[in-house]
């Protein structure tokens, strides 16, 4: 893929993942969002961080089996906007819902399991943003890096779990979410167990751990 | 101009029904049509102005209603939870735009001495109609203020004359699923039911209600009947009723049985019981940016604290 049109699809990417937000923000202004603005907002962003998840999760899949190495160059940008909305989400909930009382807050996490989970989702987002450049890679280590990434699969889990545990009664969007992690998840398992077979290959050409490294990402 | 009042007028001017409904279909034709003709013309018809058979009402002020500022009627009839219709609380004002409530019947029958079946036209004139405008609390956490339009339940059932057997009332509303296509998922256990005791049945804020803002009631809001408990939470605020029955014991309701550790068959809206995921010490009321403390019995314990002296709240949420 050429350079030139990694650029257009960043830029095309860019645009795609800022839609959800600049939605919403229309609306606003234009007094669209309903009865329950706040609501809305709270519900929108937090559909927006977990699809980009499972988007950011699909992408090391669908390269391995495109054999599209150029998938991964948008990785960790996807990743980013999944956090970036996951960070609106609790803003909301901070803001709208708690309007800063930390007492409130911390006897919210402590006592409400949906809450719990889905703090605990973006605390292990947190450091995966932190550590998303290319020094933070070489600081770490390529190891120790992709490990400390893996903690996006437990996210992902504490995402899902979270919209599972806050929805009333009607589970089929949270049950849709599951299913497709749960194929996302089990796609690495069943990819690891054919790769450790006992000849075992190089699990990244040097070609494929440069193209790594240049972008910055998570783990496959 | 002369506004005449209901009674004022001769039979022999009341439209027939027939010609009532060919002129309605006339009219959604044409409203159809003008909409079409209109989103040609690139101009934007919001569904929810579309015409509807609403009617005008004639109320009577009473005491009961709160002086708190009414919740738009837009904000009242585009959000609502209705699951016959949609698990979306934006879906019910469009799915529901078709929806039949006349010819409409609603049965009274188990334990009362004068078993009958009302046409919801009989029923509404068995009492002056009255404006209540009533706080609602639902069990998300959301609230509103509404102008209902209806008369006490306890009417209805003074003139049916329960017996000493009647210690419950059960409520049932419409089971068909070519109008409800909510019915058609497993979401609840179809038709939704829901229960009172008799003593709650019987308080004169328990309302039969047939309107809102002063207009028969919009599909979307339980037309063409449906019951107000201001102080329980919302569900246990049955739409679209069909059928009243006087029973012995405590009738199974729709959201007890979908949960029964998350919903009591009581449902009284009380702050210090949460529900088990979420708090009910606060809520937001529509149209306000802070939230609001939830008040014990939704702001009427003066009126009702007393049907519930010496239960255990916490036992019999």
């Amino acid at each position: 893929m050429p350079r030139r049109w990694i650029v257009v699809l960043k830029i095309i990417v860019w645009a795609l993942c800022l839609s959800p937000v600049s939605w919403l923000a229309w609306k606003a202004t234009h007094d669209l969002l309903g009865a329950n603005p706040l609501s809305e907002i709270t519900l929108s962003t937090g559909h927006w961080t977990l699809y980009l998840l499972l988007i950011t999760l699909a992408i090391s899949p669908l390269r391995k089996i495109t054999h599209l190495n150029w998938l991964i160059r948008f990785r960790r940008l996807i990743g980013l906007f999944a956090f970036f909305y996951g960070c609106l989400h609790l803003m909301t909930y901070l803001w709208f819902d708690k309007f800063f009382d930390v007492h409130e807050i911390v006897k919210d996490i402590y006592k409400r399991p949906f809450i719990t989970a889905g703090m605990t989702a973006w605390l292990l987002m947190f450091p995966l943003a932190l550590t998303s450049t290319g020094a933070s890679i070489r600081k770490l280590g390529g190891k120790r890096w992709q490990m400390l990434h893996r903690l996006i699969y437990a996210s992902a889990i504490a995402g899902v779990v979270h919209f599972w545990w806050l929805v009333k009664r009607d589970l089929t969007r949270p049950e849709i979410m599951a299913a497709i992690l749960t194929g996302l998840l089990a796609f690495r398992i069943v990819d690891r167990f054919v790769t450790l077979g006992p000849s075992r290959p190089a699990l990244m050409s040097s070609k494929q751990a440069k193209e790594v490294e240049a972008s910055g990402v998570s783990p496959g | 101009m002369l506004i005449k009042k209901a009674s004022d007028i001769p039979s022999s001017e009341i439209t027939p029904q027939s010609a009532y409904m060919n002129r309605r279909s006339f009219i959604s034709g044409a409203a159809a049509l003008g909409a079409g003709l209109a989103a040609l013309g690139g101009e934007m018809v919001k569904p929810s102005e579309v015409v509807r058979a609403s009617a005008k009402l004639t109320t009577v002020k009473s005491q009961f209603s709160t002086t708190e500022p009414e919740t738009p009627f837009k904000d009242i009839t585009n959000y609502n939870n209705f699951y016959e219709f949609s698990t979306d609380k934006y879906g019910p004002a469009d799915l529901a735009r078709n929806f039949r409530t006349r010819p409409w019947k609603v049965k009274v029958g188990g334990a009362v001495a004068q078993k009958k079946t009302y046409e919801v036209e009989d029923l509404m004139k068995l009492a002056p109609l009255e404006e209540r405008i009533y706080r609602m609390r639902c069990v998300e956490g959301w609230s509103m203020v509404i102008p209902w339009v209806g008369f006490s339940l306890s009417t209805l059932i003074n003139q049916v004359q329960p017996t000493s057997k009647a210690k419950y009332v059960k409520f049932t509303t419409l089971m068909d699923m070519t109008q409800f296509p909510g019915q058609r998922s497993q979401v609840l256990d179809w038709p939704y039911t829901e229960g009172l005791r008799m003593d709650e049945a019987m308080h004169p804020l328990t309302l039969l209600t047939f309107g809102l803002y002063g207009e028969t009631l919009p599909n979307q809001d339980g037309a063409p009947v449906r019951i107000v408990v201001p102080w329980k939470y919302g569900f246990k605020s049955i739409k679209s009723i069909v059928s009243i029955d006087f029973v012995g014991s405590e009738p199974a309701t729709a959201w007890n049985t979908a949960a029964p550790n998350e919903y009591g068959f009581y449902s009284n809206v009380n702050p210090n019981v949460d529900h088990p995921r979420w708090s009910q010490a606060t809520e937001r009321r529509i149209g306000e940016f802070f939230k609001r403390k939830t008040l014990m019995f939704n702001g009427y314990g003066d009126q009702v604290a007393s049907l519930y002296n010496g239960m255990d709240l916490k036992k019999y949420f």
